[in-house]
């Protein structure tokens, strides 16, 4: 097949490297309609990044929706069946509000889902993907893991309101270690229960570094679960030679509500927000009447264009600049040549300012 | 050649002692002292990098990454709700979040209460945890002046010592907001400069210990 990658911007050449990567771990294609109707979204607001969605009366009259995330559409139109899984991956536009703007902005979002029997091996295979996922952006990158079954038991174990568990979690996404002491001072917990969880804020890092901390979280049989857990995945991502990349940091936070178990988050040197976020939601499926299991991720590439910067020494390889004179079959013949030559042309009938170009082919009439 | 770590300092006063905590903890920069109108200042030897921005605008250049670290007060944190790690309490520059109004103030639950504020979400956080109804009014200074012209009932600002509020004849009736300066950082960029980033916060960590 002839090779159109110099033809691609940087965003859309990540997107394609993607989907050849998930390819090739047999997730099938999901392609969906670019409408969905409203009521989805409404039902399942906190699921959604923004609460702003770009909304329309179809023909006949129902609310319909520009898709402002494309997990949910994915759950809804899955097929229960008792035992197996199914491997999708997608490549879609999503519509948000960019915060900057205060606007609506069109996101090209690459990402896959495992729906049905989530195992061990389909979690760990989730996290390799995503990782190599950056590997393949770039090679400068990390992918933060945390477990909320853990920091939620811990949580729970330090005896909280249900509005000091709320602040707890939003400081430990802020890594404000002075924000838990004081909710934790506050709701009056005793200082041993206080210092375990004010750990979930400063053990962070490298697997190699942090797991012998952990064992410190194992306040109950579902924590220890979680912490034996987390140790099991980064052990096999290891195995396959994945595991340098990885962070555990409990301060990657995803909505409580809709995630349970394992969440991740990945970040790219260069790029200032994270472009990778993902994890278990078996809450959100059962918020959605669903009792199969189901873990995800998505990798957000609008930042990507900033990100690479495409060096590109010419706009174009010829210019070809022609007069009134010149007939328009001179100037085609002239400038298929070039074009069926393998150079790039770009026929004009004076020279822009600023245009980058190889070389100049000058097509002048007889009669001026 | 070093990773330079980029540093947001606040403009001012604040901003100055904060450079003086980071010298202590092995970052300096010499020519940050001298007097002239650079805004950008390095060195490449501990491989550091200072620029001067507004206060209210460090929040912004870390959010962005334009900063890997920066300090800001906790009033726009508050307010803005940037994306970023609040890594540690630096201590300095505290002072209160209050509400403010005439003497003879007396709120008046049947109408909606008029709030002049430079602090609009932070405003309506505080009046929303109460239930009360009201009304804002976005100003960008001298906010002191709204209640006595009557184009609000109370303001919502921060207050030091009182002495603007005392001579304008206005009361503090709630401090609602302890705020100081933070130490404020990217999320993504602290990924990859944790180690520097690490080594100033338990420095800073320690001299705010000694306050």
């Amino acid at each position: 097949m002839e090779n159109y990658g110099w033809a691609l911007n940087s965003d859309e050449r990540a997107a394609f490297k993607l989907r050849a990567l998930y390819k090739k771990y047999g997730y099938t294609q999901y392609r969906m309609s670019k409408f969905e109707e409203y009521d989805l979204y409404a039902r399942n607001k906190d699921f959604l990044v923004s609460d702003n969605v770009i909304t329309f009366t179809d023909t006949d009259g129902k609310l319909l929706a520009l898709k402002p995330d494309v997990t949910l559409s994915i759950i809804k139109s899955n097929k229960e069946s008792a035992n197996g899984i199914s491997k999708v991956y997608y490549n879609e536009h999503v519509y948000r509000v960019s915060k900057g703007t205060q606007s609506f902005k069109e996101i090209m979002q690459v990402g896959l889902e495992c729906i049905g029997d989530v195992d061990g091996y389909v979690v760990t295979e989730v996290l390799a993907l995503a990782a190599k996922s950056l590997d393949l952006i770039s090679e400068n990158n990390v992918l933060d893991l945390s477990d909320l079954s853990l920091v939620k038991s811990v949580i729970e174990y330090a005896g909280v309101s249900f509005s000091g568990e709320e602040k707890i979690i939003s400081f430990l996404g802020e890594k404000n270690v002075e924000g838990v002491r004081t909710v934790l001072r506050e709701e009056k917990v005793d200082a041993e229960k206080a210092t375990i969880v004010e750990k979930l804020v400063t053990v962070y890092g490298a697997p190699s570094k942090v797991l012998k901390d952990l064992d410190c979280f194992k306040v109950n049989d579902r924590a220890e679960k979680a912490v034996e857990n987390l140790k099991g995945l980064t052990d096999s991502l290891a195995a396959i030679g994945m595991g340098d990349k990885i962070r555990i940091d409990f301060s990657v936070i995803n909505d409580i509500n809709y995630y349970n178990g394992v969440v991740f988050k990945g970040f790219v040197s260069g790029i200032p927000t994270g472009i990778l976020s993902g994890g278990q939601y078996d809450n959100l499926m059962n918020k959605m009447g669903k009792t199969a299991r189901a873990i995800g991720f998505a990798v957000y590439l609008d930042e990507i264009e900033n990100f690479v910067k495409d060096t590109e020494e010419y706009d174009v390889d010829v210019l070809v600049v022609y007069d009134n004179g010149v007939s328009p079959k001179d100037i085609s013949v002239k400038v298929n040549e070039i074009v069926m030559g393998g150079e790039t042309a770009l026929a004009k009938k004076t020279i822009p300012e600023r245009l980058k170009y190889k070389r100049l082919v000058e097509l002048k009439g007889e009669c001026e | 050649m070093k990773t330079m770590l980029n540093v947001a300092l606040p403009k001012g006063r604040l901003g100055e002692k904060v450079y003086y905590m980071f010298e202590m903890a092995g970052f300096p920069c010499p020519s940050i002292k001298e007097n002239n109108r650079k805004l950008i200042f390095e060195n490449q030897e501990v491989g550091v990098r200072y620029f001067w921005v507004k206060p209210s605008d460090v929040a912004i250049y870390v959010e962005r990454g334009a900063a890997d670290v920066g300090v800001a007060g906790k009033d726009i944190l508050l307010e803005y709700a940037p994306d970023v790690y609040e890594l540690l309490d630096l201590k300095i520059g505290a002072c209160n979040m209050a509400v403010a109004a005439k003497a003879d103030f007396v709120d008046d639950r049947k109408r909606t209460l008029h709030v002049a504020t430079k602090f609009k979400n932070i405003a309506k956080k505080y009046y929303a945890g109460l239930g009360r109804d009201i009304d804002i009014i976005h100003l960008n200074g001298s906010i002191e002046l709204a209640p006595i012209l009557g184009l609000s009932d109370v303001i919502v600002d921060i207050v030091e010592t009182g002495t603007t509020l005392k001579e304008n004849n206005l009361v503090v009736f709630d401090k609602f907001q302890p705020i100081s300066a933070r130490l404020i950082a990217n999320k993504a960029n602290f990924k990859f400069k944790s180690e520097q980033i690490e080594k100033i916060c338990r420095s800073l960590e320690k001299q705010t210990e000694n306050l």
